[in-house]
C-alpha cells in the first residue's frame, strides 16, 4: 500500500464573497504525477493557491504527510517541502536568473538540486546566469521558474500551466525534461488545459469544472470522451 | 570665497540630509509603506542618545552602538506589532497609523523630556576644522557627518543588492505571495528592513542632536528634509537620495548667504522646481 503525501478533503476555497472551489477531495501517492485539467476558470490555480497557503483553508481540508497544514502560511508550506512553479512564470524582476535561483534554495533543504545542477538541466540559464530575468525569452524564464522550484529540493513540486504561452518546440524542450526531474523520487501535480500532453506525462489524472471534481481516474484507462464530457460539462 | 564656503558646507550638510532620507527611501522601496513618523523617530533616537550620554556620561558619537541596536530592536518590533497589519492593497491604513504614531511619539517625548530644547556635545570635535588652502575652512564633525552618510549609503546599497537580506527585500517588494512561497515570511522580512532603517535613523539622530539643538517637535521638520532629498534624488536610488540631500543642502545654504531668513525657502524652492521639471526626481530607479 503506498504511502499519501498529500490528501485534499472537500475543500472549498473563496475570494471574499466568491465561492471558486466546492469541496474538492484528491489524493497523491509519494512518487506520482497526477494531472489536473480544467477549462480556462475551472478552478486549477486557486486550488494549487490553497494548498500552498496563499490562499487560507481549514487546517484539516489538506493534510501533508498525514499532517493538516490547510491553515499555515505559504513559507511554513514551503518548509515542509512542496514548491510550485507559478502560473505565468512570476519571476523576481529585480532579480538576476542567478538571484531567483538562490531564493528558491533558500530553505535549506537538502536534495539533489543546486545552482549547478540546475544549470545542468537547462545550460542556457548558466550563460544568462548575471542577466536580469526579465531579459529572458519566455521559454528560459519558465526554466527559471522550474529550477528556482527546484532549488527548494522539495518532496512535492506543483506545476500550473507551465506551457501557457509558450511556443510549441519550447513546451517540448521543457516536457522532455519533465520525467528527469520527477524522476529523481518527487511527486507532483501538472496542471494544464492541453489534455493530451497532461494524460501523457502522468499516472492519475483529475478533471475540474466549474470548481468541483468531475473526473478522476488513471491515465490510461479515462477516455477521450469520458475526458471531453468532464471538461466541457457536454458530450 | 564665502559663497565656495556655503556650497562646501551645503555639501557637508547634505550628507545629514541624505541619512535622514535613506530609511524612508528604503522602506518605501521595500514595502510601499510611506512612514510619516521617520522624523519623529529621528528625534527619539536623538532623546535616546541624550539618556545614554548623560547616564553614562560617554561621548554621543560613542551612544550610537547603544542607541542603534536599541532603535533596531524598537523598528522591528512597531513593524511586527503594528505597521504589518496595516499595509495592504489601500495605501491609507499606514499612513493614517504613522501619522498617529508621529502623535504619540511627539507626545511622549514632550512628557518626558519637557519642550526645553536640548543639545548633546560632542567636545572638542565641534570645534576642531581644517583649514584647507585657498582660506576654506571644513569643520571636522560636518566632514565626518559626511563621511558617515557616504559609508552608510554604500553599506545599505551593498545590503540591498549583495546580500541575502538584500536579496529578500527585492524579492518581496517585487511580489509578495511568491516571495512567501519561497519560504520567506514577509512579516518577518520587513520587520528587519524596519529595523535597518531605524539602526540609519539612529545615526542620524545622534549626528541631528550633535549639530543642533532639538525638542520634541522638531521630527516633521526632518521628515520633509528627508522627503525632499528622496525625491529630488528619485525613488528607489540610494545614490540618487545622497544627491538629492546635497543638492538640498546646496540650495539652503545659498539662499542663507543671499538672505539669512531664505534658508529653508531656498530649499523648498529647489525641491519645487526639480518637482516641476522632473516628475519622478533626477535619477528615477535604476536597477543593479
Ligand atoms: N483573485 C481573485 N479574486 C476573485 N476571483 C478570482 C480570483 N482569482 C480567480 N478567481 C475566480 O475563481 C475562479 C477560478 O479561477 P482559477 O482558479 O484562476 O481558474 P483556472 O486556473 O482553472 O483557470 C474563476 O471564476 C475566477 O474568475
Ligand atoms: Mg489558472
Amino acid at each position: 500500500m503506498p504511502d499519501t503525501i498529500l490528501e485534499i478533503n472537500g475543500l472549498d476555497s473563496f475570494y471574499g464573497d466568491f465561492q471558486a472551489l466546492y469541496g474538492v477531495s484528491m489524493r497523491i501517492e509519494k512518487g506520482e504525477v497526477i494531472a489536473v485539467i480544467g477549462a480556462n476558470g475551472a478552478g486549477k490555480t486557486t486550488l494549487m493557491r490553497s494548498v500552498t497557503g496563499l490562499l487560507q483553508n481549514k487546517p484539516e481540508m489538506i493534510h501533508y504527510g498525514g499532517k493538516p497544514i490547510g491553515n499555515l502560511r505559504a513559507d511554513q508550506i514551503a518548509a515542509v517541502g512542496i514548491a510550485m512553479v507559478p502560473e505565468g512564470r512570476q519571476l523576481f524582476p529585480s532579480l538576476s536568473v542567478e538571484e531567483n535561483l538562490v531564493i528558491g534554495g533558500q530553505i535549506k533543504r537538502t536534495g539533489p538540486w543546486s545552482l549547478s545542477s540546475v544549470y545542468e538541466l537547462f545550460p542556457v540559464l548558466k550563460e544568462r546566469r548575471n542577466q536580469a530575468s526579465t531579459s529572458l525569452s519566455g521559454g528560459q524564464q519558465q526554466m527559471v521558474a522550474i529550477g528556482r522550484a527546484l532549488m527548494a529540493n522539495p518532496d512535492l513540486l506543483l506545476f500550473d500551466e507551465i506551457s501557457l504561452g509558450l511556443a510549441p518546440i519550447i513546451i517540448k524542450t521543457i516536457y522532455d525534461a519533465l520525467p528527469g526531474i520527477i524522476g529523481s523520487g518527487m511527486s507532483a501535480v501538472v496542471v494544464e488545459q492541453d489534455i493530451v500532453k497532461a494524460v501523457a506525462v502522468s499516472d492519475r489524472v483529475y478533471c475540474l469544472q466549474e470548481g468541483r471534481v468531475s473526473l478522476e481516474g488513471r491515465s490510461g484507462d479515462v477516455s477521450r470522451d469520458a475526458i471531453s464530457k468532464a471538461y466541457f460539462g457536454i458530450g | 570665497m564665502d559663497w565656495v564656503n556655503a556650497i562646501v558646507q551645503g555639501i557637508l550638510l547634505g550628507g545629514l540630509y541624505a541619512l535622514f532620507a535613506a530609511g524612508l527611501s528604503l522602506i518605501f522601496g521595500v514595502m510601499r509603506l510611506v512612514n510619516i513618523a521617520h522624523g519623529d523617530l529621528i528625534v527619539l533616537a536623538a532623546f535616546l542618545g541624550l539618556t545614554v550620554t548623560t547616564t553614562l556620561g560617554i561621548n554621543p558619537l560613542f551612544a550610537i552602538v547603544i542607541v542603534a541596536p536599541l532603535m533596531g530592536l524598537i523598528g522591528y518590533g512597531l513593524q511586527r506589532v503594528v505597521l504589518n497589519r496595516t499595509l495592504g492593497d489601500d495605501i491609507l491604513p499606514p499612513l493614517l497609523v504613522t501619522f498617529g504614531l508621529s502623535v504619540i511619539i511627539q507626545n511622549g517625548l514632550l512628557e518626558i523630556y519637557s519642550a526645553d530644547p536640548q543639545k548633546m556635545s560632542a567636545g572638542a570635535i565641534e570645534t576642531a576644522s581644517l583649514n584647507l588652502p585657498g582660506g576654506l575652512n571644513i569643520g571636522v564633525l560636518p566632514l565626518l557627518m559626511f563621511i558617515t552618510a557616504v559609508a552608510v549609503i554604500g553599506s545599505l546599497q551593498w545590503i540591498f543588492y549583495r546580500s541575502a537580506w538584500g536579496r529578500a527585500f527585492r524579492a518581496t517588494s517585487d511580489n509578495q505571495d511568491i516571495a512567501q512561497l519561497m519560504g520567506l515570511n514577509k512579516s518577518h522580512v520587513f520587520g528587519l528592513a524596519m529595523a535597518l532603517a531605524l539602526v540609519v535613523v539612529a545615526i542620524a539622530g545622534i549626528f541631528l542632536g550633535v549639530r543642533t539643538s532639538f525638542d520634541p517637535s522638531a521630527g516633521p521638520g526632518r521628515l520633509i528634509f528627508g522627503f525632499e532629498a528622496v525625491i529630488i534624488g528619485g525613488l528607489g536610488n540610494l545614490w540618487g537620495t545622497l544627491i538629492g540631500g546635497i543638492i538640498l543642502g546646496i540650495c539652503q545654504n545659498i539662499g542663507a548667504q543671499i538672505n539669512p531668513g531664505w534658508q529653508l525657502l531656498a530649499g523648498h524652492l529647489a525641491f519645487l522646481v526639480i518637482l516641476a521639471v522632473r516628475p519622478r526626481g533626477l535619477f528615477p530607479r535604476i536597477d543593479g
